[in-house]
């Protein structure tokens, strides 16, 4: 060793090392914030998102709870076949009547979501229940909320799922490192680590379908039309959104955790989270 | 396996209770044991820094046997801190997305940054520069392998004349000053990444961060005497019972602040009844109630701090022996409590639904990546690289006045 080597020397060679270390990193990050710009997540060429918003609204009243929109977006978007990942599902609420003289305006409420509410796989159906017992029922369509404050995006830690410019909420699994924060930064349930690829996913609205001027799967599907899907920034004359947005009251999900999800549900019920 | 045989596996689980979102009625949660483990190392190296941090920079003189023990276990913890988020990583290979393209608003993209600062501006230095001075003395004096690892260790500078080894104290001092903020930002991010998940009740809390530390304090103080009183029984040497004393004062009032906190944060939970209210107390009563109230709660806080306040008030009147099985008895229970806590939080966190009408179910995993055989060797390989660490710079044969201060068995001094 030689005594020219200080330990200035060595310490200044360490600190040139970390700020090398420093400006690769911000350079990476850069390179990837323009890498993000540019991808076109399943869009055909010459898409452009800024062009488009879409929404999905929710009637709650119209929807009889079949399933077929959890089958068909199994089948669209190949969700792994076992039977606890779902990117939507239906929930069935029944609020029972409360006993007499108990002096309450509802009873008991159940809530279930069998096999994700896909009735048509030949699997177990919702469990019955006495109607004389029943004050109310209803079924919810369970998707993700699009919240324009994403708390799943927001904690990402590298920036694998993002917000597109229209309006879908989106994960990169050939960039996702299968932390699973995003799962547990989803209020709603709405995310799930697929067993096969070990990344997060998610609904995607079926981006490589709207952007192709089809609607979603669960859309098409539905017999009740309980799902509404439209693009705000092209409205055409007397389109289902428009015509929801004017006709029904709608509040979205879990509002007070400042989400702001922008799918609105119409004919919510208090006992709905 | 057939989708329905699946399927009727799943309903006949009997843990499942109420009604929990169909993604999250997976037996096994989302973040398992390895996560429990990762809080608890990162702790610990918190902890030990502190009460490292105590002799440099609060100058505790009497706290000088344990400052390099209290640093070398500090540093064997942070070896083994990153590895149980990735073994538990989807995509481990992946991993240095983390560092090359941070997410900034994400407090888990953080974690390149607090660990690199810490292990090497923080831990990695102030140990190069107390050692330094025995690195060259050691270098000249130890042949073989030995010599070989000191040699290296001198990174080439040889100078231990008096002022250089001033420089080295006082520049040891200030990356103590400016470690105690980096200790509190290494465990109080960990905090930050539970407490700022608002979809999570039992997470989603201004507290997380603050009560993580002063955990972290508690836990890797605990370890300090453990792991002192161990060394010394080893080496068939008396622990200094007066280093004792004083590390077991420390670390009574940090676990009165860890308490207190603890306490608040259940008080205001209580009072402030918000919609989870309900499903957290059923937690906390039932899939909780062995590892919250019996093993941390009372095994782990109370049943320590009694035995520490009744040692506060009339140490004098018992003897030394007991007052060393005590401490150490009190150090392993706060341990286990500490441990418990990251259980409670992390695995407690994800066993009731974020609809809040059910609870999800714990399967104990033994084999797999999430399992109980991967993180107890994970939870042990710090041990034994601290061991080697012990042998290498804390050697009766190199140091062999380890009970006194180390600048007694300096060269230069």
């Amino acid at each position: 060793m030689s005594e020219g080597l200080s330990r200035r020397h060595v310490l200044r060679r360490l600190g040139g090392a970390l700020a090398g270390a420093v400006s690769l990193t911000a350079a990476r990050a850069a390179k990837a914030a323009v890498q993000k710009g540019l991808a076109s997540a399943d869009a055909p060429k010459g898409y452009d998102p800024s062009q488009h918003k879409w929404l999905m609204a929710i009637d709650v009243e119209r929807c009889i709870g079949c399933g077929s929109c959890v089958e068909a977006c199994k089948a669209e978007n190949h969700v792994p076949d076992s039977p606890v990942y779902f990117r939507t599902w239906i929930e069935r609420y029944l609020v029972l009547k409360p006993k007499l003289g108990a002096g309450e305006t509802r009873g008991e409420v159940i809530v279930d979501s069998p096999n994700g509410g896909m009735r048509k796989g030949g699997l177990k159906d919702f469990k019955p229940v006495p109607k004389e017992e029943i004050l109310r029922g209803f079924y919810v369509p369970k998707l993700c909320n699009l919240c324009e404050q994403s708390p799943c995006s927001q904690v990402c830690p590298v920036g694998a799922t993002f917000d597109t410019p229209d309006g879908a909420v989106l994960v990169d699994s050939k960039y996702c490192i299968g932390c699973g924060f995003c799962i547990q930064a989803c209020p709603y349930g709405c995310r799930f680590m697929n067993p096969v690829t070990r990344t997060a996913e998610k609904c995607t609205l079926c981006y490589h379908r709207i952007t192709r001027g089809l609607k979603p799967a669960c859309v098409e599907v539905c017999p009740g039309e309980a799902r509404i899907f439209g693009d705000l920034k092209n409205i055409a004359p007397d389109d289902p959104i428009q015509r929801f947005f004017e006709t029904r009251k709608a509040q979205p999900l879990k509002p007070h955790l400042g989400t702001k999800p922008r799918v609105q549900y119409a004919g919510l019920d208090m006992e709905v989270r | 396996m057939s989708l329905e045989l699946t399927n009727n596996i799943i309903e006949a689980l009997p843990q499942i209770e109420g009604y929990v979102y169909p993604n999250e009625g997976n037996v096994h949660p989302l973040w398992s044991v390895p996560i429990v483990v990762y809080p608890y190392i990162t702790g610990l190296v918190a902890g030990a820094f502190i009460m490292a941090s105590l002799v440099r920079v609060f100058n505790v003189k009497v706290l000088e046997p344990v400052y390099r023990l209290a640093l070398l276990t500090a540093l064997a913890f942070l070896l083994c801190a990153p590895l149980p988020l990735l073994f538990h990583l989807g995509h481990p290979e992946r991993c240095f997305e983390v560092m090359m393209t941070p997410h900034l608003s994400s407090p888990m993209a953080m974690f390149g940054f607090v660990y690199a600062w810490y292990l090497m501006a923080v831990l990695l230095l102030e140990l190069w520069f107390d050692y330094r001075a025995d690195f060259v003395h050691w270098s000249q004096t130890e042949r073989g392998l030995r010599g070989v690892v000191y040699r290296l260790f001198t990174l080439g500078v040889h100078d231990v004349s008096e002022k250089a080894v001033q420089l080295d104290a006082r520049m040891g001092k200030i990356i103590s000053v400016v470690g105690i903020p980096s200790a509190f930002l290494l465990h109080g991010y960990v905090g930050f990444i539970f407490g700022s998940i608002k979809a999570n009740p039992w997470w989603g809390n201004v507290l997380m961060p603050i009560i993580f530390i002063f955990s972290a304090i508690v836990s890797g103080m605990a370890l300090c005497v453990a792991m002192y009183m161990v060394l010394s029984w080893a080496r068939r040497v008396p622990a200094d019972i007066r280093c004792l004393d004083s590390m077991k004062t420390f670390l009574f009032y940090a676990l009165v602040m860890d308490a207190a906190l603890e306490g608040l944060d259940w008080l205001h939970r209580l009072y402030s009844a918000d919609e989870s209210i309900q499903i957290l107390k059923s937690l906390a009563f039932g899939k909780l109630f062995n590892s919250l109230l019996i093993v941390q709660a009372c095994l782990g806080t109370l049943v320590p701090l009694v035995v520490l306040g009744i040692m506060q008030l009339v140490r004098r009147e018992i003897p030394v022996v007991i007052r060393r099985r005590c401490y150490f008895t009190t150090s392993v229970l706060i341990l286990t409590g500490v441990l418990a806590m990251r259980w409670n939080v992390v695995i407690g966190g994800q066993l009731f639904s974020k609809s809040l009408r059910g609870f999800t179910a714990y399967k104990f995993d033994f084999a797999g990546q999430e399992g109980w055989l991967l993180s107890g060797a994970l939870l042990l390989l710090p041990f034994i690289i601290l061991g080697v660490f012990v042998k290498l710079f804390l050697s009766e044969k190199v140091w062999p006045a380890h009970g006194s201060s180390p600048a007694a068995a300096s060269p230069a001094s």
